[in-house]
């Protein structure tokens, strides 16, 4: 005597087929809304801004004449900003990163440090903002200098690069470290010949994510200050600056209409600039990821 | 970490103990060694010696305490956080887990090798030249005599001598294995510690590493983990039987296999059980 009723099963098996076609076209809806929203938002901004991009709008400095308005600043302000942001990020963050996964003992002190960097990731950026106006502008008296700005901006992606950069190295398997630790290497020797090359195309990935996420970020350099017309390149770091969001913002803020279809055109570049920077991440992560 | 075992480790006064056997001089020295994992005790009162230019296998079931102890030769144990250490384990006369004994430096002497292969994502050149790289040698030349030297030591120069530069992923499983043994010779090591250096492999790759243990034991003092009886009879010559963290019984290899004195021997190596 059979405990499997066959019968149960025929009856049941089209009402199972059916219920997997519903999920499938619910699940895909779910992915097609993203898409179109995407979509029409790419479709908007191409509509409006295609026009006027040309040369002279990555050459020119803002100006009164919407025809003559220009994003040079905004480029090259968001560059100098990078070069503040991108060291600094990247060297605080690795540095946390290995401290935590390789010499730091595993106690409640570490582990309340760890919930508290991952706690950080969630913090709102205009707070990062308020912090950078405390202590970077007035404490330290930066003023209102790109280093304020870019120290600000490290600050806010740090617990992303440490995070994802904990990640790569928690992902080298533990056979590598006995092989190196049984032939003699010190801790050091292993991070620096065995972990960091296997880790450095997680650690890279990860840091170019974030600083596609700060150069697009507005909120803490309006709170730190971060000018919107400025019609010279900065000199150094402690020059005044503006970047790519921020002049995008100016701009869709003028009354002239005219002024809202170069702020199309100013999101157009930000969203090439962004698309190059995650496309490297991409190569990067499918170049290096079938090591072990 | 490593300061931090040290701390938990409690030496023994150097009571002097007889070995049982000793027909040359012996390497290592164990005396009433106990190992714990947090609270769960691996090894209970270890003691024997093991001679210099030999081919030692410790045998025994499945979670007897035998990996546990070869990683104790040198101090890999202490890479799990919780493990705590009675006894003392003397190697070439000195203490490995006295303070003033770097680490380093008893790796240095005792070299490892691995059940699984797990040779570096890097060129078989660098593999083999990792080890001497991270003592310092940094001449061209030497390098390249040591890698050559290295890995002709584990009989695999032939199969790859014309492509060092590449992948050492891209070797079968049987050349890695080899090639982790060259990369343990290029620091020219005293002992060689194998943790089932077999246990991954096919039967042709096995017979090769037998081989190549019977040749490397004419330089080096081996001490060979393994759950193979038949392989334990074949390469060694001193044999120890491992049952629940215990030593059962400690003798020549030929002994123990025709006459052993401990019932639970006896039992284990008919198949009995285990």
């Amino acid at each position: 005597m059979s405990l499997v009723d066959k019968q149960v099963i025929q009856n049941k098996m089209s009402k199972r087929s059916v219920k997997n076609q519903i999920m499938n076209k619910l699940f895909f809806s779910a992915t097609a809304f993203g898409i179109v929203v995407l979509i029409v938002l790419l479709y908007r901004v191409f509509s409006e801004g295609i026009g006027h991009l040309d040369w002279g709008f990555l050459t020119n400095f803002a100006s009164r004449f919407p025809e003559e308005a220009g994003i040079k600043a905004a480029i090259v302000g968001s560059l100098w900003l990078m070069a503040v942001t991108a060291p600094v990020s990247l060297l605080l963050g690795v540095g946390t990163a290995i401290y935590l996964e390789e010499y730091a003992s595993r106690n409640k002190f570490t582990r309340f440090i760890q919930i508290n960097i991952s706690n950080l990731a969630g913090v709102p950026s205009i707070v990062f903002g308020l912090l950078g106006l405390t202590v970077f502008v007035r404490l330290m008296e930066m003023g209102r200098s790109i280093m304020a700005g870019g120290l600000t901006m490290s600050l806010l992606i740090l617990p992303i690069i440490v995070v994802s950069s904990q990640e790569a190295i928690r992902a080298i398997p533990k056979n590598q470290y006995e092989a190196s630790f049984a032939m003699g290497a010190t801790k050091w020797q292993t991070i620096r010949r065995v972990v960091l090359p296997a880790a450095i195309p997680g650690i890279l990935t990860g840091g170019i994510l974030a600083l596609s996420r700060a150069i697009g970020e507005t909120a803490p350099l309006l709170m730190i200050g971060a000018l919107s017309f400025i019609a010279y390149l900065p000199e150094n770091v402690w020059s005044g600056f503006t970047v790519l969001p921020i002049q995008i913002f100016n701009w869709t803020g003028r009354p002239q209409e005219e002024f809202h279809l170069v702020a199309s055109t100013g999101i157009i570049i930000l969203l090439v600039i962004l698309l190059f920077m995650n496309s490297i991440a991409v190569i990067i992560r499918n170049k290096f990821s079938k090591r072990f | 970490m490593n300061s931090a075992a040290e701390t938990k480790h409690v030496p023994v006064p150097n009571t002097t103990i007889k070995p049982k056997s000793r027909d040359s001089k012996s390497i290592y020295s164990i005396q009433n060694f106990s190992l714990w994992y947090g609270s769960d005790q691996a090894l209970y009162d270890v003691q024997f010696d093991i001679p210099a230019n030999n081919v030692t296998a410790i045998i025994g079931p499945s979670g007897c305490g035998k990996s546990t102890f070869i990683k104790a030769l040198n101090r890999m144990v202490e890479l799990v956080p919780s493990v705590k250490m009675l006894g003392s384990i003397n190697y070439n006369g000195k203490d490995i887990f006295s303070p003033k004994y770097k680490v380093e430096e008893l790796r240095t002497n005792v070299g490892m090798v691995f059940q699984n292969p797990n040779p570096f994502p890097k060129s078989i050149y660098e593999n083999v030249a990792y080890g001497p790289k991270i003592h310092g040698i940094k001449k061209k030349k030497v390098l390249d005599e040591i890698v050559e030297k290295s890995l002709k030591g584990a009989a695999l120069w032939d199969e790859v001598k014309d492509r060092l530069q590449e992948n050492a992923f891209g070797l079968s499983g049987g050349q890695q294995q080899r090639l982790c043994i060259a990369r343990c010779l290029a620091i020219e090591p005293d002992v060689i510690l194998m943790d089932e250096p077999t246990s991954a492999l096919d039967p042709i790759s096995t017979a090769k590493i037998e081989e190549l243990v019977q040749k490397l034991k004419e330089d080096y003092s081996i001490v060979i983990v393994t759950h193979n009886m038949q392989q334990a009879a074949r390469i060694s010559d001193k044999t120890a039987f491992f049952l629940n963290g215990e030593v059962i019984e400690y003798s020549n290899t030929d002994e123990l296999f025709s006459n052993p004195e401990d019932k639970r021997t006896e039992d284990y190596i008919t198949g009995r059980f285990g």
